[in-house]
């Protein structure tokens, strides 16, 4: 049965982190924050970061999503936790390399449990799924300011079509 | 009138194919159709022996293909019963027709205080349009709301509809819904209100017999790809008396008269909208798409698609977890049908059936405001047409199923 495929794609540690999201919610004082979409599907993800001290101190997910973004998000939000701006624009870079299909600089474990979202490239449809949290990651720490004023802006990551 | 709809998976050979090693099932017709044999071979023995330029030429090949393009336009014309060729111009989709509407009669009509209305359950395609057109003159936008069961409401559609009404476009079958809008009323409506009837047909022309005299509509738009026919190929139907007022939306070649260095004048209906090479191709594709159609007849064709939904509504409505949007009685839904499993975001159910070989559509099918009305991020959706059969449909059913058992068991 070619369903049996979709184990490659929805491990259990996956479907756990979307059923169980971590660090789902809003944060009382965000730093840099951000409104992603995706067009083509209808997600919706913001995502908050406090920085403080040049490092995420503290970070959070909300929005709606498939099982994919859901736990890519949740996954994403446990790996760059306590780390410094830097190097989770250099975890974003690994995400992107690994969910493409490439061979990534380097080594894949220091994403944590959102390494095993690198069976997410054999499906090529729901590659965006995957990535948008990491894009609105990367985007809140780039756009805004980290001098404790939120930045709220929505970019289409995707066209629209029928 | 001829040819049966039992054995028509032959003349369509992408059908034939294996997708994740199952046969292909596809049910994504409401975005795109496949294209028989007879529609390829009419593109190929038009490049291989025909190909030139349209209007343009006095050479015998340029003779062949103005000759043919403007026999597709009688295809069209006849299809739909206009009274003229003169009515029938070629655009590149349902999309582009609309534009072209908003653009050129929304342009020189609507002005400030003027209402359009439409419906929640509009495409963006006959929504944006409207929406900047209303923008742009300070025109006031409404909206008819729909009953409980997904069907337009046409109490609400009295109240809407006013003496400052300019223009109602309404879908004739809704991308999402597939409830069948009463377009005719709609148009007796609008004309008692000094208003005219612009009929979004994407949905509607590939699977009925639509009949312009009829519902007395001002404006039809569809899109050749959705009926068997090529892509960057449709129709815009207008009564003539309304082409002739009508300003040109684009100026240069083709559609001219006379050009002089400082004024032009427009050459006749229906070319005076067609600057530029058309897509003679596209044009002549569909024509053979409509001969295609033709063979079965187009009340066959629908009778076809409802035995299908009689067969499989209740089917999917008998799946507990599954929400289908739209009337969920199978006299008043057409072979589009959207629908929701659990908590399942839409995009895994259809990877899911995708796996099985069962291909859908996911999304918000380019009607965000309808998902907002109906408080859902997305749907899944299957649409039917004339080659799917019982067969596929309980492929979907038992596709479903599985692929709610995954979800709830973590594995399969």
């Amino acid at each position: 049965m070619a369903l049996s495929k979709l184990d490659n794609l929805y491990r259990q540690v996956i479907l756990d982190h979307s059923a169980h999201p971590h660090h789902h919610g809003h944060l009382q004082q965000a730093t840099n924050q951000i409104e992603l979409r995706n067009p083509t599907c209808g997600d919706v993800l913001q995502v908050e970061v406090a920085l403080a001290d040049n490092k995420i101190s503290d970070i959070a997910f909300s929005g709606d999503g498939c099982t994919i973004s859901q736990a890519s998000a949740s996954m994403m939000t446990d790996a760059v936790l306590g780390k410094t701006p830097a190097e989770a624009e250099e975890m974003v870079q690994v995400f992107s390399e690994m969910i493409i299909g490439d061979q990534p600089k380097l080594d894949t474990t220091i994403l944590g449990d959102a390494a095993i979202l690198n069976g997410v490239a054999k499906f090529p449809a729901r590659i965006k799924c995957a990535t948008l949290a990491w894009k609105a990651l990367n985007n809140a720490l780039t756009n805004g300011d980290g001098k404790g004023q939120a930045h709220l802006l929505s970019q289409h990551q995707d066209r629209d079509s029928e | 009138m001829g040819k049966s709809l039992n054995d028509v998976r032959a003349d369509f050979p992408i059908l034939n194919q294996q997708v994740n090693d199952e046969s292909l099932v596809y049910l994504d017709n409401a975005a795109t159709t496949q294209k028989p044999k007879a529609v390829v071979e009419a593109l190929e023995h038009y490049y291989y022996h025909d190909n030139a330029n349209v209007h343009r030429g006095v050479h015998t090949l340029a003779e062949r293909a103005t000759e043919k393009f403007e026999a597709a336009r009688e295809k069209v014309r006849a299809f739909i019963n206009a009274r003229s060729t003169k009515e029938i111009l070629f655009t590149r989709g349902t999309t582009t027709s609309l534009n072209w509407i908003a653009a050129s009669y929304g342009e020189a009509t609507i002005q400030a205080g003027d209402e359009i209305v439409i419906s929640y359950m509009e495409h963006h395609s006959n929504l944006v349009p409207w929406q900047q057109l209303a923008l742009r003159k300070h025109a006031t936008l409404k909206y008819i709301k729909m009953a409980a069961d997904g069907t337009l409401d046409m109490n609400d559609a009295k109240q809407q509809i006013t003496a400052k009404t300019k223009i109602v476009a309404i879908a004739q079958v809704s991308n999402v819904l597939g409830v069948v809008n009463p377009v005719k009323a709609l148009a007796k409506l609008a004309h008692q209100n000094g208003a005219v009837m612009i009929v979004d047909g994407a949905q509607s022309l590939p699977h009925m017999p639509v009949d312009v005299q009829q519902l007395d509509c001002d404006f039809l738009a569809f899109s050749g790809h959705k009926m068997l026919g090529p892509t960057g190929i449709g129709v815009l139907y207008a009564k003539e008396a309304i082409l002739t007022e009508m300003p040109p939306i684009e100026y240069g070649g083709e559609m001219i008269d006379f050009v002089n260095l400082f004024d032009s004048s427009w050459t006749e209906l229906p070319w005076k909208f067609e600057a530029g090479t058309p897509n003679i191709a596209g044009a002549i594709g569909l024509g053979a798409a409509i001969d295609y159609l033709n063979q079965f007849g187009m009340a066959a064709i629908h009778e076809h698609e409802q035995r299908l939904v009689n067969y499989v509504l209740p089917k999917l409505l008998a799946i507990d977890g599954l929400t289908v949007y739209g009337p969920h009685d199978p006299a008043k839904h057409t072979g589009v049908i959207a629908f929701n499993l659990d908590d399942l975001h839409p995009h895994d159910l259809a990877t899911g059936l995708d796996m099985e070989g069962v291909a859908v559509r996911a999304g918000h099918h380019c009607a965000q405001p309808l998902m907002k009305y109906l408080n859902v991020p997305a749907t899944a959706r299957a649409s039917f047409y004339l080659y799917n059969t019982k067969a596929d449909a309980d492929r979907l059913v038992a596709a479903i199923i599985a692929t709610k058992e995954f979800f709830k068991n973590g594995t399969v």
